[in-house]
Parts: C-alpha cells; structure tokens; sequence
C-alpha cells in the first residue's frame, strides 16, 4: 500500500480526511448561499480538489508558506485558515480574513503562512519565488508552496517565475492543478505538450505527475518535494491531475464539458475515495465517518452563524489600509 | 561636504542602507556582474564587490520575476531595491506592479506590508520611443504606490533612503540625463544639462517625502517642475529675472505623496501657476497639479492655468524631432510670458 506506511501515520490521514470533508462541506455551503442570494460578487469552487490542497499542505509547517489563486478557499482551509474568518470574508463581514477588503478572492491569514491570494492568473509565480528567496536570504529552512492551474503556464510570468526560481535553487513547490479546463477552453487545445510537466524541462527542474485526485498520491510526490527545496535544492513541480466538480464560476453550468467525462471524473471523486481506503485500512468506521461528518457540518453551522452575526465594516474602513 | 553626481549620491544611499539593514538587498539586470556596468547608469558600479552577488543580484532579462520576487521578498520582510533598466521596461511588469505591489496590502485587510522600492530611469534621450517614455502618471494613477522624483544629488540620496526604509512600495523616478555618470564608451549627452554635481553633507541625512523644494523664490509666477524640466525651469528663471519677471521654481520631489500646500502658499502670493513636464500633456501628472490647484486655490488665480508638456506623440527618434516634443526652454519662456503679460 503505497504511500501509507512510508508516509502518513493514522492519525494524520484522519486530519486529512476531516480536512477534504471541512472543503467539500464549506464549498457546498456556499453554493448554497450564492444561490440564495446572501452571498455577494461571484466564488469559484474548489469542489473536486480538494486532495491537491490536502496532499500537498499536510507536508507543511504553520510557519511554510503558500501562495494560491483565485480558486483560494480549497487552499486556506488546508493550511490551517479558520472556517469562520473564511465564512465572514465571503459574507462582506468586518470579522473577515481579509476584513472584508478581499473577498473570496483574496484570502488572507499571515499566521498561518497564507499571503492574500491572486487573482491574476500566474501573477503569484513570481511572488512564491520572491517569498522563497527571502527565507533562502534569512537562512531558515521555510518553503512555499505554489499553488496555480493548468492555464497560468501559458502566462508569462509563469515561466519567469520558474525560471528564476530554477536559477537560484529557491525553496519553492510549483503545485500545477490540471482539471482539463482554463475556464472553458481545453488545456490540451492551448499547448502542444501533453502536460504542464513537459514543460519543466525547459527551466532544469525535475517534475513529477500524480493522480490528483489521490490524497495520499499527491501527499507522497509533494513531500519529496519539499524535502528537496528545505534541503536547498531548489523546485520542483508537481503536477495533478484532477477535475473541477462545479464550473469555473458561480454562475457556470460548464455546458461544453461532455456529460462522460464529467461522470468519469465524479467516480473518482477524491473523498469517497479516500474514505473507502481509510475504512478498508481498519483506520476509520463506518460509524466514525459519520461521526466527522455530523462535526463538521456542525462547524459549517458554526461557522455561518459566526459571519451572519459579525458586523458589517463601516464605509470609511474603505480608506484603511492602503498605505502600511 | 563633498560634490557628487546623481549616480554617485545615490551609490552612497544604497550603500550606506545595506551596511545599515541586512533585509536590503538589490536586484536587476546587469547591475552585478563582474567587470560590467552597475546597472545601465552606473549607479550599483562596486556595490557587489562590497557586498557579494547575494545582496546584489543579477537577474535574467524578466521584469515581471524582478518586480515580482520583490514583492514576495518583501512581504517575508526583507527590504529589495529593484531597477528596470529604463522606464519603459517596466511596463512589461505592470501586473507585478499594480495588481500585486501596490493593492497587496489593502487585500489582506492591512495584514502584509511590501516594503520595496523600484527604481525607474525615465526621460528623452534620443533612443526612440521605447527607450525614453517619461511614464509618471501610470504610478502617481495607483492607489498604494509611492512615488519620487528627485532632481538634484541631495534629494536624490535622502528620497532613495527615505525610499527604502518606507514600509510600502515606491516607485523612484530617475531622470537618465541627470545621472552625470560616465562609463567606457558613454558619450555625455550633447542636450544634457551641465554636469548635475550638488553638495552633500558628510553626516547623513533623510529627506521626508510629501515635502516639496522651492528651488528658487520668486513672486510672479509659480513654476512647477520635476527632474529634467526643474533644469530647465531655472534657467528660465534666470533669463525672465532679466526681462523682470520673478519666477518661483517649486520642485514637488515627491508625486505621491505630493505636497501641495508648498504650491496654494506659492500661488497665493503670485496669483498664477505653470506646470512643465516631460510626459505628454494629455492625463498626465501636470493634469493632476492643475486639477487640485484648480480645486483648492481658484480664487488666488489671477490667469487660467499654465501647462508646458511634451506633444502627446511617441517620443520621436530624430533630434530635432525630440527636442520639438519635449518642452524646451523657449516654449516655457513663451507661456510664462503670455501669461504673465496680460496683468
């Protein structure tokens, strides 16, 4: 059984398992309220994913950082961010991650190694780089962890920021999430080479592909990864392969994705999966699983409650926080 | 007190903050390299050799990886200079500079600060449009970014100090015609001012930003300029005391912050106000000035308006063409006279 007795001991896939389920519920829950319209501005799920952010942050200390996208709650749960500061960032309230001046865009918590999340596509790539270079300045052995999609490797700054992190050996983990999709186009119809790895050769970096939707899979190939780059050898890229459940946005349907391949990609859903190890292993019950799942849609409930009853920022907040 | 070039006083503010704060570090293209340049200007010219290639760092030709790993570093707390190699490279990098430099902060609700600076050489130098955009309203447009222009030695040193220990980005204007650096094969512009050489004091100092220099008194006319077109202002100034006409020269030194109660103060005693500057005249900084003086100090006007840019074309190639688009000292004479006449 690879990747369990080399990699993860029980109590660790247990968090992780709870971990994939707190995303799913979250990103669930609000879908929900977009629908009914409490939530403001637009959301893209992270719905299907969720062992990519998993996988790849259960290899990483509070004090590692990570650098995400616009497809960011996925990304800060895994790495510690608190359900209810997220929940009152998406409902516009003061008590929000980025109090209120983000949005669900723009997650932030410095205390647990998440810098606000960019939206431009790639435009973090650079960023993760820089960020890298600082701890490799400062000689601590901190990493970042990189996350963007198969599209942002046809940006510039995506092949900059690879670049120079491969010049300069920086403690950086460029985590590629390929769902087959850049928004509607195709990956495939938007590069000649089969996959993002391909592309690693170009800038000396190893890369290694792994079934994305395969937590203990992605748990595996990120940890020798970090390893590399906490032991000063530089990058490495990670490419996942895995499928957005939900469109690209709020909003969505993803009526150009054929109806198989959408059902393909459901069966592999990474958490019933996941689940279905855990319980084949003796790890986890029947019983137990229904357990964890009864507590975290009572953290979701928790969680709405807490944004629902946060006051809303004062309009002159606006004015904050422009300069330092 | 010693006399120093522009490249050389702000060497001596690089320098002199590196051996200050180890989180200072530089990075650019060509301004490390053994036996090379410093910098297309001269200005980093023995700073690796001081301090090593860790803290003065070559980087690949890649503005947006320059801008953009300073951010990041930033963020983690270190304290990077960057440079483009002129001005108008930095367009390549503008999401770098924009979207992530300067909105980094308010996104994460005041929780990271990106204490960092650009430095940006800007103006004419007879190398054609892409080599030569004076581009200072794109950053004094963008909420978040600071941004200095320093004209003389003096203010070169304090504003780039002051630059670098600000906790926020800055973009650091620096006009290629005052440098008065020489390097192997440099020709000395023929259209250059003389040699810019200023004092600077042994001891150190800062100079605050948002804190504009008159550089010459006068009670006629105000005269606002930066960099290049603060030169040519004060041998206007020089040549209209001649004919009687008191000009006050009023260099800003910083865009954003801008100080603009230095210029209300100037234009209540002179009751009129003229704006030069070497970007085009439509949307340009310029625009900016006369908009707030327009706002705040109207009744104190006793003409509209005075504003002297370059023609909104592309920089030209051709000398003559050049010095046609750029305000020249005639142009600016012309203006002033005008207005001043019809008092």
């Amino acid at each position: 059984m690879t990747g369990l007795e080399i990699s993860a001991e029980e109590g660790k896939m247990l968090e992780m398992y709870r971990k994939m389920l707190e995303i799913r519920h979250f990103e669930e829950r609000v879908y929900y309220l977009f629908v009914q319209g409490v939530l403001p501005g637009t959301v893209h799920l992270y719905s299907g994913q969720e062992a990519v952010a998993v996988g790849v942050c259960s290899n990483l200390r509070k004090e590692d950082f990570i650098t995400s996208t616009h497809r960011p709650h996925g990304h800060f749960i895994a790495k510690g961010g608190g359900l209810k500061q997220l929940m009152a960032e998406l409902y516009a309230k003061k008590t929000g991650c980025s109090k209120a001046k983000g949005g669900s865009m723009h997650l932030c918590d410095l205390d647990v190694g998440m810098p606000p999340s960019i939206a431009i596509v790639a435009g973090a790539v650079p960023v993760a780089a820089g960020m890298a270079l600082a701890f490799k300045m400062k000689q601590t052995d901190q990493v970042v962890a990189c996350f963007f999609g198969d599209g942002a490797t046809n940006e510039g700054a995506w092949h900059e920021g690879i670049n120079i992190a491969a010049i300069w050996k920086l403690p950086v983990v460029f985590v590629c999430e390929n769902n087959v999709y850049a928004a509607s186009t195709r990956t495939s119809a938007m590069m000649l080479v089969k996959t993002v790895a391909d592309r690693a050769g170009a800038y000396g970096i190893p890369a290694t592909q792994v079934d994305g939707n395969d937590v203990l899979a992605v748990y595996e190939a990120t940890r020798e990864a970090v390893k590399r780059a906490r032991s000063g050898l530089g990058p490495t890229l990670v490419e996942c392969f895995t499928y957005r459940h939900s469109g690209h946005s709020r909003g969505d349907p993803a009526p150009y994705r054929p109806k198989e391949e959408v059902e393909e990609w459901l069966k592999k859903d990474p958490i019933p999966r996941f689940r279905k190890k855990l319980i084949e292993l003796n790890i986890l019950t029947k019983g137990e699983a229904e357990k964890i799942e009864r507590e975290v849609l009572a953290e979701m409930d928790d969680a709405v409650r807490f944004a629902q009853e946060s006051p809303p920022p004062s309009p002159e907040d606006a004015l904050q926080d422009v300069f330092a | 007190m010693k006399k120093l070039t522009i490249a050389e006083a702000l060497r001596e503010a690089l320098r002199e903050e590196m051996l200050r704060d180890p989180t200072v570090f530089l990075i650019g293209e060509d301004i490390g390299i053994k036996d090379g340049w410093g910098g297309p200007f001269g200005v980093t010219k023995g700073l690796a050799e001081e301090f090593g290639h860790e803290r003065v760092r070559d980087t690949p030709v890649s503005e947006s990886a320059i801008i953009g790993v300073a951010v990041g570093a930033a963020m983690m707390g270190m304290r990077p200079v960057a440079e483009v190699q002129y001005g108008d490279f930095i367009f390549c990098a503008m999401d770098q500079v924009v979207n992530q430099a300067a909105k980094m902060r308010y996104m994460s609700g005041g929780q990271v600060k990106v204490p960092m600076v650009v430095r940006v050489p800007t103006g004419a130098t007879k190398r054609g449009a892409q080599h030569s955009q004076s581009p200072d309203a794109f950053f004094t447009h963008v909420p978040g970014l600071k941004v200095a222009a320093p004209s003389t030695p003096y203010d070169a040193k304090g504003l780039l100090k002051t630059a670098i220990r600000d906790d926020n980005p800055v973009i650091f204007l620096e006009h290629k015609l005052l440098y008065g650096i020489s390097r192997p094969g440099y020709k000395p512009e023929a259209r250059a001012p003389p040699q810019v050489t200023g004092e600077i004091p042994e001891e150190e100092y800062l100079i605050p930003f948002g804190h504009a220099d008159v550089k010459r008194e006068g009670k006629d006319i105000t005269l606002v300029a930066k960099l290049l077109m603060t030169y040519r202002a004060l041998s206007v100034a020089a040549k209209l005391a001649q004919e009687g006409i008191s000009v006050e020269v009023i260099d800003p030194r910083t865009l954003i912050p801008f100080d603009k109660n230095t210029v209300i103060e100037s234009v209540k005693k002179t009751g009129r106000l003229v704006i030069v500057e070497e970007d085009n005249k439509t949307g340009g900084w310029g625009a900016e000035v006369a908009a707030v003086i327009a706002e705040e100090a109207l009744d104190y006007l006793a003409t509209p308006i005075g504003r002297v840019s370059a023609f909104d074309t592309p920089i030209p190639f051709a000398p003559s063409l050049e010095d046609f688009v750029i305000p020249s000292e005639d142009r600016i004479i012309e203006v002033i006279r005008e207005m001043t006449s019809a008092s």
